[in-house]
């Protein structure tokens, strides 16, 4: 059945509509959640406000879980599925400097357009940084692409890299976020802060 | 006085709740579209689109343009993302006008300036946004949505963009707390 777009049971227009639906869930749950604020995002790193760990960790366990249960059912065709390809260098770097960006900017992209969409200005003024980077990295592309093509390495899981099955490695993982849920409610109560 | 208006503004979500809607959105995206949400990919459609307007010949010679090209046919503002973000806006705003937190501001601690905030906000943008074309992805893009299907590359990043954060965090405790 699934995925409908790629299974051809819905139009490229009709894909594109549920975009725009799924695109205001998205920013309408981000919003109701906290990521509209920078000093609430900014939290999780200090230890007084940890949502972004809890939603982030919820989220990415409840769709991991959601697919593995869609494809035994076999509602979804996982093999159509885009998984983004792993360039190992490029991973790494460019994680480091979005997590530079994180602490410096206090958001990240996506949770920058949340926050402009409820007036933030500093949101605003983010967003405008994000299309400089990005033409930076455009414009000097050439100086970087080898260190964006290199250490290519397919797109491979990380329960296969791991040698586990994909049921025991989701298994372990949220184990690892309980544990971390425990930590971030044991943090919040012990760098509390009263108003922000 | 400050009190009554306070009253006025709905609190967040249950941060757990508020995962597991997200995680159900993830999954939507990915039945529907066969693809995780993004961010970061909207804005390089944005760019792209800019630079081929702007300088049509220049652009043409750029292999960051040849890039998008192949994984992109056709219009780069006709793409999924675009029209997903879009609809981000809608929400966020549709969420901050109900919960009463439609608000025009600058949002920083008390130890700083609004004009040093704001310059942060440009300086991390600006990194975050070169970072996110390095590492294919955003903290949506290529983190929380390849982590959903269990990308190596997608747990990589996320452990990158988190590790860096934290590594970082007391250099700039005064901007936060």
């Amino acid at each position: 059945m699934g995925p409908l777009a790629i299974n051809e049971l819905i139009s490229e227009n009709t894909n594109l509509f549920l975009a725009f639906i799924i695109g205001i869930g998205f920013g309408f749950i981000l919003e109701q959640s906290g990521f509209s604020s920078s000093r609430k995002l900014a939290g999780v790193f200090y230890g007084y406000d940890t949502v972004v760990l809890k939603v982030f960790f919820t989220a990415a366990i409840t769709a991991m879980l959601g697919l593995l249960f869609f494809s035994l059912f076999g509602w979804i065709d996982m093999d159509l599925v885009y998984v983004n390809p792993t360039y190992l260098t490029s991973a790494i770097v460019g994680g480091m400097i979005m997590g530079a960006g994180f602490i410096i900017g206090g958001y990240c992209p996506g949770t920058s357009f949340c926050g402009a969409s409820i007036g933030k200005i500093d949101a605003l003024v983010f967003i405008g940084g994000l299309f400089i980077g990005v033409f930076i990295f455009g414009i000097g592309y050439d100086l970087w692409d080898g260190m964006y093509m290199a250490k290519f390495l397919g797109s491979p899981k990380v329960s296969e890299t791991l040698g586990l099955t994909d049921g025991v490695f989701a298994f372990l993982l949220i184990i690892v976020a309980l544990g971390m849920f425990w930590v971030a409610e044991w943090a919040e109560k012990k760098f509390p802060r009263a108003e922000y | 006085m400050a009190k009554s208006k306070e009253r006025k503004v709905r609190s967040y979500i249950n941060p757990y709740l508020g995962g597991v809607l997200l995680g159900i959105v993830l999954l939507a995206a990915n039945f529907v579209a066969g693809r995780g949400l993004g961010a970061s990919g909207a804005i390089k459609s944005t760019v792209v689109t800019a630079m081929v307007t702007v300088s049509p010949s220049s652009a043409e010679k750029s292999g960051f343009l040849q890039e998008f090209r192949e994984s992109h046919a056709g219009n780069p503002m006709k793409t999924w993302l675009v029209f997903e973000m879009m609809g981000v806006l809608v929400g966020g705003f549709l969420s901050g006008a109900f919960a009463g937190r439609l608000k025009l501001k600058v949002e920083h601690s008390p130890g700083i300036t609004s004009r040093k905030r704001l310059l942060l906000a440009l300086g991390g943008g600006v990194l975050f946004g070169f970072g996110s074309q390095l590492g294919r992805g955003c903290t949506s893009g290529s983190a929380l949505s390849g982590m959903a299907v269990l990308s190596l590359g997608g747990f990589v990043t996320m452990m990158a963009i988190f590790g860096t954060a934290y590594a970082f965090a007391y250099f700039f405790r005064k901007n936060w707390i």
